[in-house]
Parts: structure tokens; C-alpha cells; sequence
């Protein structure tokens, strides 16, 4: 799917608008090789600002989770509330704990 | 497995519940398809959509505006690329779908198988064709589809400078000289009644709505957005000193909107069936770029296969060495 008669193989686009903000997913790009793959993001996602940086990875290179993995997989994360600072107790009146 | 009825409860479920859809969550596949056709229409008028306006990139009156144009209709083709980006995530590939385009398969807005006759029309363009733009693409802001809603965020963002240029060129001509007047007045004439129809046909004459608002792929019909635009856009006229080419045009007190007189729905089918003033010349615009644009497809392949071969020859003298 991703691979192309053309060669033009499919590249997802993450866009940093500024440092210290996390780079987020803004779509893709069809491109034979990395290089051409950043200009046409730049064209296409960075035309106004502000951006300074940009990630491209080949679609197929995601491994990601699927949509009924919702329960089984995600499920240990609900059963923990020992991971939440509500479960423990502090007396009344003690403050910044 | 489940059946396919208890999956369609479900997913009937979340979006009433007004959760977004992703591209790998189970769909109905008429919902698939009913999008693909949305999106890669909404993409081809974004690429087609740049004829008429480049028609006058190099008779812009004065720097300012062809820088102005010139930046609105790259825009244009960025639109139409989120587009055909956002559409591959329901698989399908944007070769096919451009393919589709330039042999006359595809469908892409009405709107722009008419003329830009005057530099007054691409002022009027920018200001009714991107104002009915822009109230469409507000509403689909908020489509049930992850990917489209993601993509025309990005694109109202953009487009409200669109609208304003436009605007501001209606302005300086409606300032000028009796003649720069005229012609204002002229364009105005000849876009009204075609950016009416941008919406589609009424919602008793739409058969693909009803679903299209269960699904909350739409959430307004084309006779709600329609005139949500009338509205907004009769005082924008009026401001000018410029007139609307609808003798039936009255203000309803009652209900605060302003009253439209009948559309030819008739043109509105001849155009779509191929028969507008530009249809044949706007499609072999684009397969002329097409073919024009050959040799750099060729030279890109021609690059990557160098790049592969040498990779191969490096690993080669790597392992040999």
C-alpha cells in the first residue's frame, strides 16, 4: 500500500512549533527518499510559522496498537490506583504533602 | 467476531456520544465510502480551484496583490495536498484518486468551471467563494472523522486571510473610478448566484444528507449553511454600495434572515453534468500540468535509483573490505 509503482512511498509528518513543545502528527507526504520527504513537509505543513522542526517517518516503520486492544492491553492501567496520590490518606490540615 | 448489525449500534454509539473516529476503528463501509468521496471531491477543488485565480497572478494590479495571490493560491494546492493526505488514511492511494481527476472520473466544486472575466472577480472570489468556503469547512471542523476535522482546522486557520484580500480589493474598487464601480458591480452579479449553489442542492433535493447527519459527518444542512452565508454576506455587499442580482432579496424581521428569491437548480445540474462555461478547459489545465510536470517525476526516480544503487555498491566494498 505504502510502496508506490512510483517509488513515491508514503511518510507521516511531526511538526515541533517550538522548542520545548512535543512534536505533533500534521499529516503526510508522498516522497522516494527522506530528504524529499522533509521539503515536501516543509512546503506542504511549515508554509507560515512558527515551526522549528520536523520529523518524517516512513508510514510502515509505525508499529502501532490497534483498536480492540483497547480493553486487554490498556486494562492493567485502570485496576492501579496505588499509582494516584488520592489513595493515600494525609490527616486533616496538613498541607503541601 | 462480532456481526456486522452490533457494530453498527456500536459505532452509532460513539458517535452520538460525539467521539471522534480514527482511521483503524471499525466504520460502516458506506461511511468509508460516503468520506472518500467527500474528501477526495473537497481535495480536487482545492487543486482545481487555483485555475481561475492564477488566470491573473501576472496581471495583478500592483506588487502587494500578487504577492497576496500568489501566497492564496499556493495555499490552495497546500489545501488540496491535507486533503488528499487525510483521504489515504480511509485506503486509498492519492495517485488513484488523481488519476480519477484528470480522466474526467471525479467530481470537484461547480464553482470553478466558471471564468475569472476582470480583476474585480478575483477580489469577489476571494470574498464569496472563500466566505462560502470557509462557513462549509467551519462546520466540517467539526466532521465525526478524526483525520477531516484534523485537516480543516489547519485550513480555516489559513483561509480567513483568503476571505480578507478579497475583501480589501471589493473595498479599493468600490472607492474607485464609475468604471472600477461597474465592474465590481458586474462581478458581484455573476458569482452570487453560482456561490449560492457551493452548498449543493436543498435538503429536500440532497438524498446523501440524512446520513450525512446521522454519521455527524455533516452538522448543518446545505439550506442551514446557505444561508448562515446570505446572511452574513448581504450586509458585506451593502456596505460597498453594490447590489445583489436578486429582485426577491427581502430582510425578515421575524426571523432575523434575509430571504432569498429561487436558484436555477437547473444550471446547477448542467454544470455538474459537464456543461459550465470552463469545465473541458479546467480539466485540461491540469492534464497539461500533468504532462508538463513529467520530466521531474522521471528525474525523481531517476535520483532514487542512483541513491539505491549507490547504497548497494557501499555495502558491497563494506563487506568485501
Amino acid at each position: 500500500m505504502a510502496e508506490m509503482e512510483n517509488g513515491m512511498r508514503l511518510w507521516e509528518v511531526f511538526v515541533q512549533p517550538r522548542t520545548g513543545k512535543p512534536h505533533e502528527h500534521v499529516g503526510s507526504v508522498r516522497a522516494t527518499h527522506a530528504e524529499m520527504a522533509l521539503q515536501h513537509a516543509r512546503d506542504v505543513y511549515a508554509r507560515r510559522g512558527p515551526v522549528v522542526s520536523i520529523w518524517v517517518v516512513p508510514t510502515e516503520a509505525i508499529y502501532a496498537t490497534k483498536p480492540g486492544d483497547e480493553g486487554p492491553f490498556f486494562d492493567p492501567a485502570d485496576n492501579k490506583p496505588y499509582r494516584h496520590p488520592l489513595f493515600y490518606k494525609v490527616p486533616h490540615g496538613v498541607k503541601n504533602i | 467476531m462480532k456481526d456486522e448489525a452490533l457494530l453498527e449500534v456500536e459505532f452509532q454509539a460513539r458517535i452520538d456520544a460525539d467521539e471522534k473516529i480514527e482511521p483503524k476503528d471499525w466504520m460502516p463501509e458506506r461511511y468509508r465510502r460516503q468520506l472518500i468521496r467527500m474528501m477526495s471531491q473537497h481535495a480536487h477543488s482545492e487543486i482545481v480551484g487555483m485555475l481561475p485565480e492564477g488566470n491573473w497572478i501576472t496581471r495583478a494590479p500592483t506588487l502587494r496583490r500578487k504577492m497576496a495571490l500568489l501566497a492564496k493560491v499556493q495555499d490552495e494546492a497546500g489545501h488540496g495536498l491535507y486533503l488528499y493526505s487525510a483521504t489515504e488514511t480511509l485506503g486509498v492511494d492519492r495517485y488513484q484518486l488523481i488519476r480519477d481527476l484528470l480522466e474526467g472520473r471525479a467530481k470537484y466544486s461547480n464553482i470553478f468551471n466558471y471564468p475569472t472575466l476582470t480583476w474585480a472577480d478575483v477580489g469577489v472570489i476571494g470574498w464569496f467563494v472563500d466566505g462560502a468556503a470557509i462557513v462549509n469547512q467551519t462546520m466540517l471542523a467539526k466532521t465525526s472523522y478524526g483525520p477531516y476535522s484534523r485537516a480543516m482546522i489547519r485550513i480555516c486557520k489559513e483561509e480567513a486571510f483568503h476571505k480578507r484580500q478579497g475583501y480589501e480589493i471589493c473595498v479599493t474598487l468600490a472607492r474607485g473610478t464609475p468604471e472600477q464601480r461597474r465592474m465590481l458591480q458586474d462581478a458581484i452579479n455573476r458569482w452570487w448566484w453560482p456561490t449560492l449553489m457551493m452548498f449543493g442542492p436543498p435538503d429536500d433535493q440532497s438524498p446523501n444528507s440524512p446520513e450525512l447527519l446521522r454519521w455527524k459527518v455533516k452538522r448543518k444542512t446545505n439550506d442551514e449553511l446557505r444561508q448562515h452565508f446570505v446572511n452574513i454576506t448581504v450586509p458585506q455587499v451593502l456596505a460597498l454600495g453594490m447590489t445583489i442580482p436578486d429582485p426577491d432579496l427581502r430582510y425578515d424581521e421575524k426571523t432575523g434572515n434575509w430571504l432569498i428569491g429561487p436558484i436555477d437548480w437547473d444550471e446547477f445540474w448542467r454544470v455538474i453534468r459537464g456543461h459550465g462555461p470552463c469545465n473541458r478547459e479546467r480539466l485540461q489545465a491540469r492534464r497539461k500540468a500533468h504532462e508538463e510536470g513529467a520530466w521531474v517525476r522521471e528525474a525523481v526516480q531517476a535520483y532514487a535509483r542512483k541513491r539505491q544503487q549507490q547504497a548497494a555498491s557501499t555495502a558491497a566494498e563494506v563487506s568485501h573490505g
